[in-house]
């Protein structure tokens, strides 16, 4: 690792700068439906990440020589807003870690998505974050999982994801930006909650082996709390749609 | 391989690997923990200050280093600059298009340069020779010329043979921080040798470095890069399926089982120089 400027995470009672706890996470709050045009749409406000997610379709593929003869075409774009970030205003076009996470996101949701229901369609996950503070691909999967079930796009589970960072040799759930930037390590980590299964996975910095399965573990409790903030915003919508027409 | 190379895999043959692959068995006679034969070449590109040919089986990949002295980011005044490229051009395979870098070489470059960096496999600060005006900027260019499956493990082992190979000038610095370069060279300050090991999710198996056709038919594919001690310093999931967790150990322990082997062949190009 580089010698950057050294910034102590911990405070002496072993508590996160922002008097967290190492396996304790900000909080996090999901609307569903929040936008006219789209399809299906989702908000997310998580510590101080802000995203808004848009899904299309399933609607004609543009350009058509990309539709696909067996299954639906899933494109998902993940995009930050140029006053997004702490740093200098981040240039519009996307850059080489946009695309990747653009890439990753969209294999974090697919294994959920019944794509073989809908051959020859796309469906499109527009992800544009207003506010980044660490962590924002697992906040973005969490919340396109919400805006593809408000889409009505039939799923076998919902996706959610959380980070698992390594602050002062200690294994620390959902880290900031300031954590993520002076951490050891990033691991994040998205999960079909109810079926059990890792969709994204992706590491840098230094693991022990036995540190990846406590990662996994850890992320495993974190994604039903999450699962049920998903679902509690879904069931909203709906309930909210039925008394309108009562 | 000069058979015709298919991008969607005939019906047929997908369920005869399918099959195979559920009775422990691959349609190359391999054993699912079994990786294919692995040969390294240095100084293959002479005018790079190091370079490297690997084959894994029939995928070739070419990786060379330049160097050149530049500034610092100006977060790491006191670091040298590493940047990995990675293209997958149209040489290597019908299926690689030729253009400006998608996501796919993104991916490939960003993977194998975090697995470098978090190790780490070069000591940067041992590459500045006046703190916050002048370090070395070491850049890895990564070329697949044939493409029979796994790139990225054939990636990481040429980028690393590529930096084992590799030879900078010495420069000393003046009072006055003026340098000046002298006839002699240097190797890079290499601090670990990592090793990337994918293995593929299959149905419910889990098989290591996947051939082409494997990669065509599998749910799944995991990445690990480990280092000398067996620490895992980059992790990258891809592909449209997901992993159990009992899933996710097991292909773990199969990395870190075969790390080792494979490092010794890049051990062995270090002994050599």
């Amino acid at each position: 690792m580089t010698e950057k400027v050294k910034v102590k995470l911990l405070t002496d009672d072993g508590k996160r700068l922002d008097g967290r706890a190492l396996n304790e996470l900000r909080p996090f709050r999901i609307e569903a439906g929040v936008l006219k045009n789209a399809d299906g749409s989702a908000y997310i406000e998580w510590g101080r990440n802000k995203i808004i997610v848009a899904v299309y379709g399933p609607r004609e593929v543009h350009p058509r020589h990309e539709a696909l003869p067996d299954r639906m075409l899933l494109r998902c774009r993940y995009s930050m807003l140029p006053f997004s970030v702490v740093e200098e205003r981040k240039s519009p076009s996307p850059t080489r870690r946009e695309i990747e996470i653009s890439k990753v996101i969209r294999e974090a949701l697919e294994p959920a998505i019944f794509l073989e229901e809908y051959p020859r369609t796309s469906v499109d996950v527009f992800i544009e974050v207003i506010e980044a503070d660490g962590s924002t691909r697992v906040a973005s999967i969490t919340a396109a999982a919400v805006a593809l079930a408000d889409a009505g796009i039939p799923m076998r589970d919902l996706v959610a994801g959380v980070s698992i960072g390594k602050i002062e040799g200690k294994l620390a759930i959902d880290l900031n930006g300031l954590e993520d930037q002076h951490g050891e390590g990033d691991m994040p980590i998205a999960m079909m909650p109810r079926l059990r299964e890792v969709t994204l996975l992706q590491a840098d910095g230094r693991f022990a082996p036995e540190e990846i399965i406590q990662a996994l573990d850890m992320a495993r409790e974190a994604v039903l709390k999450l699962y049920e903030e998903q679902r509690r915003a879904l069931k909203e919508k709906y309930s909210k749609v039925s008394l309108e027409y009562e | 391989m000069s058979e015709r190379v298919y991008t969607v895999i005939p019906a047929p043959r997908r369920e005869a690997i399918r099959s195979m692959i559920k009775r422990g068995e691959r349609v190359d006679g391999r054993k699912p923990e079994e990786f294919r034969e692995i040969s390294i070449e240095v100084g293959v590109a002479g005018n790079a200050e190091g370079s490297a040919r690997v084959s894994l089986g029939h995928t070739k990949v070419i990786a060379g280093v330049k160097a050149s002295l530049g500034q610092p980011f100006p977060d790491s005044p006191n670091a040298g600059v590493q940047v990995v490229h990675a293209e997958l051009i149209p040489l290597a395979s019908p299926i690689f298009e030729p253009g400006p870098p998608d996501e796919n070489d993104i991916e490939l470059a960003r993977v194998i340069d975090r697995g470098l960096r978090s190790a780490p496999a070069l000591k940067l600060e041992e590459l500045v020779l006046v703190p916050g005006k002048q370090v070395w900027r070491i850049f890895v260019d990564i070329y697949p010329i044939d493409h029979d499956g796994n790139i990225i493990d054939a990636s990481g082992l040429a980028a690393m043979a590529a930096l084992l190979n590799a030879k900078i000038p010495k420069y000393t610095v003046t009072a006055e921080s003026a340098l000046l370069k002298s006839e002699e060279k240097t190797r890079l300050p290499i601090t670990d040798i990592p090793v990337f090991v994918t293995l593929a999710k299959i149905g419910d198996a889990i098989v290591i470095d996947p051939s082409y056709e494997e990669e065509l038919v599998m749910d799944a594919r995991i990445t690990f890069a480990l280092t000398k001690d067996g620490h895992v310093c980059a992790i990258q999931k891809g592909g449209r399926g997901g992993f159990t967790l009992e899933e996710l150990t097991r292909a773990l322990e199969m990395a870190q089982d075969a790390a080792p082997k494979i490092r010794t062949k890049l051990e062995s190009v270090q002994g050599s120089l």
